[in-house]
């Protein structure tokens, strides 16, 4: 089947900043996909280079089998959800909705109605009239979601689209977002730089850093099996291990990260002194000194807590100590 | 923040505020006097004879159509090219982003009579005689810094993401400019608008440069001041003037209320 | 997706953004560069000529001598008379300018602050001629000023001012004190506004953390409101600077018959046709303006323009 989206050695350069270097990436027709990154990583700009707000210094980027590489955004049949939502400040809700079938010459009365039906799919019937001034954060990031979808794309980009929303909204957003998803069965596309975001949505995550994808994956194999120092530190919490530590525990020098949930307070490869504790409410974060390294544990709150101080040995599951190849990040 | 001012701030606020609009509101009691040798305080009788005496002048009236074609055609002018400068300066920053801001606020913050003397020896040297296209050039050329900075100070407003929305619905640039950004930019080019035609509408330096033979009312005022034939007629003229001009500043200034920008705040 | 509408010029000029800065630049820097600037330098040029003195006619000979002819004793005056107005219309508006800033900046509320709002955007933009027209009227032996201080028995104190040499006269409409009050009026909202801007600027935390820490609101004003409305202050003496050097209508209404610079520059344009000179007499508030500039730029003024 061909890939709803494919990056052919992209690279975009401004001056001497390599913002996107050298990027290859496949994006599924159904899937939904994460792009995972800290600032500046790269992981907008490759956002953008789908929409076609920038184009590639080098490198060919294909829609469907298509070459989009210098299509401009109005020829793609990919629609964005944008970070500031952009809506249309003189027009209503309804008529933000609509715009892009305006735009194209659709008939006011099919148009109407489509965008009725666009914010009936976001839950926001009866919202036709108001402006966007008077409407919350989230129900402007709904509107911005309808208009996008009336477009009906075959891919919808989405860029930090839950960054502005309080904690309960945005997980709110996040089940709403992925049920759309199924429902709709076209790609989705999203940025965001929180890994717990991208690890509680995506099929598939694509790790940024400085430019460059750094991996690849399911959540479950970017969280368990980071494939270099950077990905394991940021996706989830990982202790990594310098390779000192790793030689004396299995007799190779390599870096390797291990999970502190997958840690236990039983007879293993490492000791150390307890340092601090720290409450998380449903879990309990320990850190521990071992050989002048600090290494992290979590607990569930019903389990066993040394006190400070006290000389612990820590051990894991076989498979949990996690080899890493690469050393850079 | 806004807690009690004290006194004596209070009324040297409000004592400035009053010197600035006394001496116009004189003129309009001036405009009333019986008195037509003078300047007479208090003026000895009250009459509406002038404006009578006024309206029959012709030259007041070929005054004041020159000055309101003048100002019509170079308000025109100002907004095209002021909006096209604040569009380019405001949308990227290319290395000549300094430059055209400060040759765009030049003519208006050089001393007048140096735009105007430029001016008319320009025109000596192209050997383009006097006429009422003189005129239009040199206000259009100060009259563009006023459009450009309400224009500038909107498009630094209007976020990037809305027009890259338009295109991403799938507007061309054209629609793109129809549908987004002239709707957005309306109030404030317009208001930019209405102060360059207030601007030209009282100019009188660069004018008497490059006028010719041609009074605006302007130039017709300031004629009277040195050579007074009927001083009332002068006051009646010169509250018209106040008037006339007072519209184009109010109306500015409720189109651009309540937005970050008011207009008229960088001349 | 159905297909956008058939545009090219829009694909091309989305294609190179730099084109379209092109064009949008063009037409403005067309007229502005050939219009403007050609003109300006044009008149510059010819403060490098002379005039020759037996025949009149101007000699296209590069010389220093006509800028030599401003250090002429009645020329070096004119320089030094308006710089001196200048620099006294300036500092007179920043006094008169500040309680109004301060007021609108720091307490105006509401209502109030559309009442200030207009009340320094109307007489800023009304016709310069009318204002100095109203001085004259004002000004005028027989006008209301002159009334007032008889009304009030107060004429001695006036004579005694005029009878001082230099800044009184005959009458205040042919005194340097009358010009000194016309330049004041006409130019202080250009003074206002941008030192409203720049106390605006000031977070009322930091008026607060100064009462905090033991100042008295005299201090306060002193240490740091007063160095906070500097740039402002700076940036409107720009324009009360500047205009007042260039002017030269409101010294031929109301004033003696001593000329500024602007007045010079006038008359040495016209029926006397010394372009050179009145050439060389406007570079000078030019070169002034300039060093100004540059100053006032790296005190900050600029940021509160």
């Amino acid at each position: 089947m061909v890939a709803a989206i494919t990056f052919s050695g992209v690279s975009r350069h401004f001056g001497d900043v390599r913002a996107v270097d050298g990027v290859d990436l496949e994006i599924g027709s159904g899937e939904f996909f994460a792009l995972l990154g800290p600032s500046g990583s790269g992981k907008t700009t490759c956002l953008r280079l789908i929409a076609g707000f920038e184009q590639p210094t080098r490198g060919t980027i294909s829609i469907f089998g298509q070459d989009a590489t210098s299509a401009p955004p109005y020829r793609r049949p990919v629609n964005t959800v944008f970070q500031d939502y952009a809506l249309f400040p003189h027009l209503n809700v309804r008529d933000n909705v609509a715009y892009g079938l305006m735009v194209r010459g659709d008939a006011k009365a099919p148009r109407r109605t489509a965008a009725d039906e666009a914010l009936a799919l976001v839950a926001l019937d009866g919202f036709g009239d108001r402006k966007p001034s008077a409407l919350s954060g989230g129900q402007r990031q709904r509107v911005a979601l309808a208009r996008a979808l009336v477009m009906q794309p075959k891919v919808l980009l989405l860029d930090e689209p839950l960054g502005a929303l309080d904690l309960k909204l945005r997980e709110q957003m996040q089940g709403e977002l992925k049920t759309l998803q199924r429902r709709l069965g076209i790609a989705f596309v999203f940025v965001t730089h929180d890994q717990g975001e991208a690890l509680s949505m995506a099929d598939r995550v694509a790790v940024f850093n400085d430019g460059r994808i750094q991996q690849v994956g399911s959540p479950e194999e970017v969280y368990d099996r980071p494939q270099t120092p950077f990905v394991a530190d940021f996706v989830g919490a990982s202790n990594i291990l310098p390779a000192d530590m790793v030689e004396a525990i299995i007799g190779k020098r390599a870096s390797a990260s291990l999970r502190p949930e997958a840690i236990t307070f039983s007879d293993g490869p490492l000791q150390g002194v307890v340092e601090s504790h720290a409450f998380l409410g449903s879990a309990i974060r320990i850190e521990v000194m071992c050989n002048g390294q600090i290494i992290k544990v979590l607990v569930p709150k019903s389990g066993v807590v040394p006190v400070m101080g006290e000389t612990v040995k820590l051990g894991w599951p076989a498979g949990a100590l996690h080899i890493m190849d690469s050393t850079d990040g | 923040m806004h807690s009690k001012a004290p006194l004596g701030l209070k009324i040297a606020a409000i004592g400035g505020l009053l010197f600035l609009h006394v001496p116009i509101l004189l003129i309009f009691v001036y405009a009333f006097t019986t008195e037509d040798k003078s300047y007479q305080w208090p003026p000895p009788g009250y009459t509406l004879q002038w404006f009578e005496v006024t309206w029959n002048r012709p030259d007041v009236w070929q005054a004041l159509g020159l000055s309101l074609r003048v100002a019509c055609v170079s308000t025109v002018i100002a907004i095209v090219l002021g909006t096209l400068c604040a569009a380019a300066v405001a949308r990227s920053k290319f290395f000549g982003r300094e430059t055209i801001s400060l040759l765009v606020i030049l003519p208006i913050a050089l001393p007048g009579i140096i735009t105007g003397i430029s001016l008319r020896s320009a025109f000596n040297i192209a050997d383009i005689p006097f006429s009422t296209w003189t005129i239009i050039l040199g206000h259009a050329t100060f009259c563009i810094v006023v459009v450009y900075n309400n224009a500038v100070a909107r498009f630094r407003r209007t976020s990037s993401s809305l027009i890259e929305a338009s295109m991403d619905l799938g507007a061309t640039y054209w629609q793109t400019l129809r549908f987004v950004i002239m709707p957005n930019m309306a109030t404030a080019i317009l208001a930019g608008g209405m102060l360059a035609f207030a601007l030209s509408f009282d100019e009188v330096i660069v004018t008497t440069f490059t006028a010719g033979q041609q009074q605006t009312l302007p130039i017709w005022m300031l004629e009277e001041l040195v050579r007074p034939r009927q001083r009332p007629v002068t006051n009646v003229v010169a509250m018209v003037v106040v008037l006339v001009t007072f519209l184009p500043i109010l109306g500015a200034y409720y189109l651009t209320r309540g937005t970050e920008t008011v207009a008229g705040q960088g001349k | 997706m159905a297909e956008a509408p058939r545009s090219p010029l829009s694909d091309m000029l989305w294609r190179r953004p730099n084109l379209l800065l092109l064009l949008l630049v063009t037409p403005p820097l067309l007229w502005l560069g050939i219009v403007y600037l050609g003109s300006l330098f044009a008149l510059l040029a010819q403060s490098f000529f002379s005039i020759d003195e037996f025949s009149g006619l101007i000699n296209y000979e590069f010389t220093l001598k006509t800028y030599g002819e401003l250090f002429r004793a009645s020329n070096f005056d004119i320089l030094l008379r308006t710089i001196a107005m200048a620099s006294a219309v300036t500092v007179g508006a920043a006094i008169v300018a500040f309680p109004i800033a301060y007021y609108a900046a720091r307490y105006a509320t509401g209502k109030w602050k559309a009442v200030f709002y207009l009340g320094v955007m109307l007489p800023l933009w009304s016709s310069y001629l009318v204002k100095v027209y109203s001085w004259k009227l004002i000004l005028a032996k027989e006008g209301i000023l002159n009334w007032l201080f008889e009304t009030l028995h107060l004429s001695w104190v006036l004579d005694a001012y005029l009878s001082i040499p230099g800044i009184g006269g005959n009458s205040l409409s042919v005194s340097w004190t009358g010009t000194f009050l016309v330049f004041l009026y006409v130019w202080l909202p250009f003074m206002i506004l941008p030192i409203q801007a720049a106390l605006e600027r000031v977070p009322p935390s930091m008026l607060e953390a100064s009462g905090d820490l033991g100042a008295r609101p005299g201090q306060t004003l002193r240490h740091v409101i007063l160095p906070l409305a500097l740039p402002g202050i700076i940036a409107g003496s720009i324009f009360t600077f500047s205009l007042t050097m260039g002017d030269y209508i409101i010294p031929q209404i109301v004033g003696t018959s001593a000329r500024m610079i602007g007045q010079a520059v006038y008359q040495f344009q016209g029926t006397a046709g010394n372009i050179p000179l009145a050439a060389a007499f406007a570079v000078v508030p030019i070169v002034v303006m300039g060093i100004y500039l540059t100053l006032a730029k790296r005190a900050g003024a600029f940021d509160a323009l």
